[in-house]
């Protein structure tokens, strides 16, 4: 027993050693320590809000067998905008269901989602048109985009133009389907420009 | 005349106590972080003006790869499981406790139905490579089954219907075809209002959104 207890918290012992511990100072430093949590709580709280990710509303149309119930729109407030593919985008004022429309070599026009001089410019432009023009009751119209995407357009296209339409605020606007007429315009445009 | 003498104090500051709320904020991030579940597809979703948030819960999501590869995922775990306990009784999956629990604890899931088992009790990595994409075709549109049995997990566990939000997450490479498939499921299942994910950007200086915005705010 007496061999174990060598150490020096037996105090007595100590006393009697003659050898005295020197007292520390029980105070430490915590400076580092806050430095390093405050890091840390600034990596947590930055991440945690940046994880967050928006949403964009998209409201679909309903199929509608009933042909009285489905909205008629005017061809003279009416703007249809086409999605090719590497990120094309064709356009033509009205809604082409008069065959003969396509004779007129400027009615199909090309265009690029450029922030200048791109489909946003023409946008505006048939917006502030269209609101000149009055309707039955002496309002301004509201102008119509249709939008049709080809096979060749990505998901990345669509988004765009849907918030091109926000950026706008256009209010009405819906996804049509694309038809055969509009895809011949659409070739034959891209052969034009040299576009494979 | 005495003069005052001012009793001189140490610099040093106790930290204890800032140390104390510090590490109490630490430990508060730490757990109220929710880090993302291990997606077997990365996405790269397009940006918008759009600033509403996704909301966190009561979410059906459809996830839409580059290659087209569709996935499905849903929040909640009570949600996961009784969507998963449905489709093993109506289509005979002949799924294990184990697999259940696989599927409840997991996160997307994106094959045909028939290969369930095989993808559940696969490991993390091979399950990546095996999973082509849930079947939208017209003939075989699995997608729809899983909405229609997801959308009735999420009103069994009391969710309203109308605060369930279904949203599509897609690749800004994704070809439209198949966006537009995924859109016509969602048709077919009565389901009209989405939401697409997508990332925020400013509106272009003078549009009429950025006018719009600078007048509400004041």
């Amino acid at each position: 027993m007496a061999e174990m207890d060598t150490s020096s918290s037996g105090g007595k012992k100590g006393k009697h050693g003659g050898t005295k511990s020197k007292k520390l100072s029980t105070r430490v430093d915590m400076t580092p320590m806050v430095d390093l949590g405050f890091l840390l709580i600034t990596f947590f709280m930055l991440t945690t809000t940046m994880a967050k990710p928006k949403t964009m509303d998209l409201v679909m149309p309903k199929d509608t067998e009933n042909e009285e119930e489905k909205n008629k729109v005017k061809e003279s407030t009416a703007l249809t905008i086409l999605l090719g593919k590497k990120n094309q985008v064709y356009y033509y004022e009205g809604l082409a269901q008069d065959p003969n429309a396509s004779a007129n070599p400027d009615f199909f026009k090309a265009t690029s989602f450029a922030n200048k001089g791109g489909i946003r410019d023409v946008i505006i432009n048939k917006r502030d048109q269209v609101a000149q023009l009055r309707n039955a009751k002496g309002q301004p119209e509201d102008v119509v985009v249709m939008i049709k995407a080809d096979d060749g357009a990505t998901y990345q296209n669509f988004v765009d133009i849907i918030d091109e339409m926000a950026i706008n605020r256009i209010q009405k606007y819906a996804t049509v389907e694309i038809t055969d007429q509009d895809k011949t315009w659409i070739k034959s445009t891209e052969s034009a420009n040299g576009i494979n | 005349m005495p003069k005052i003498k001012m009793p001189r104090k140490s610099t040093a500051i106790d930290m204890t106590a800032m140390c104390d709320v510090a590490f109490l904020l630490l430990t508060f991030f730490m757990l109220a972080t929710k880090f993302k579940p291990d997606e077997p597809v990365v996405v790269v979703t397009p940006s918008s003006i759009n600033n509403s948030l996704l909301p966190d819960s009561d979410v059906i999501l459809v996830t839409v790869d580059k290659d087209g590869r569709v996935f499905f995922s849903m929040d909640g775990q009570p949600k996961r499981q009784k969507l998963i306990s449905d489709l093993n009784e109506s289509y005979k999956l002949g799924l294990s406790p184990n697999d259940i629990a696989n599927f409840t604890l997991g996160s997307s899931f994106g094959a045909e139905l028939k290969d369930l088992k095989k993808v559940l009790e696969m490991g993390p990595d091979e399950r990546k490579s095996f999973q082509k994409g849930i079947p939208i075709d017209s003939a075989n549109n699995e997608l729809g089954v899983w909405l229609e049995y997801g959308r009735t997990a999420q009103a069994t566990i009391g969710v309203k219907a109308g605060a369930l939000k279904y949203c599509i997450k897609a690749d800004n490479q994704t070809p439209y075809p198949v966006i537009k498939k995924v859109l016509d499921t969602f048709k077919d299942k009565k389901i009209q209002k989405l939401n697409l994910v997508t990332n925020l950007e400013a509106a272009p200086v003078g549009s009429a959104a950025a006018l719009y915005q600078k007048e509400n705010a004041k």
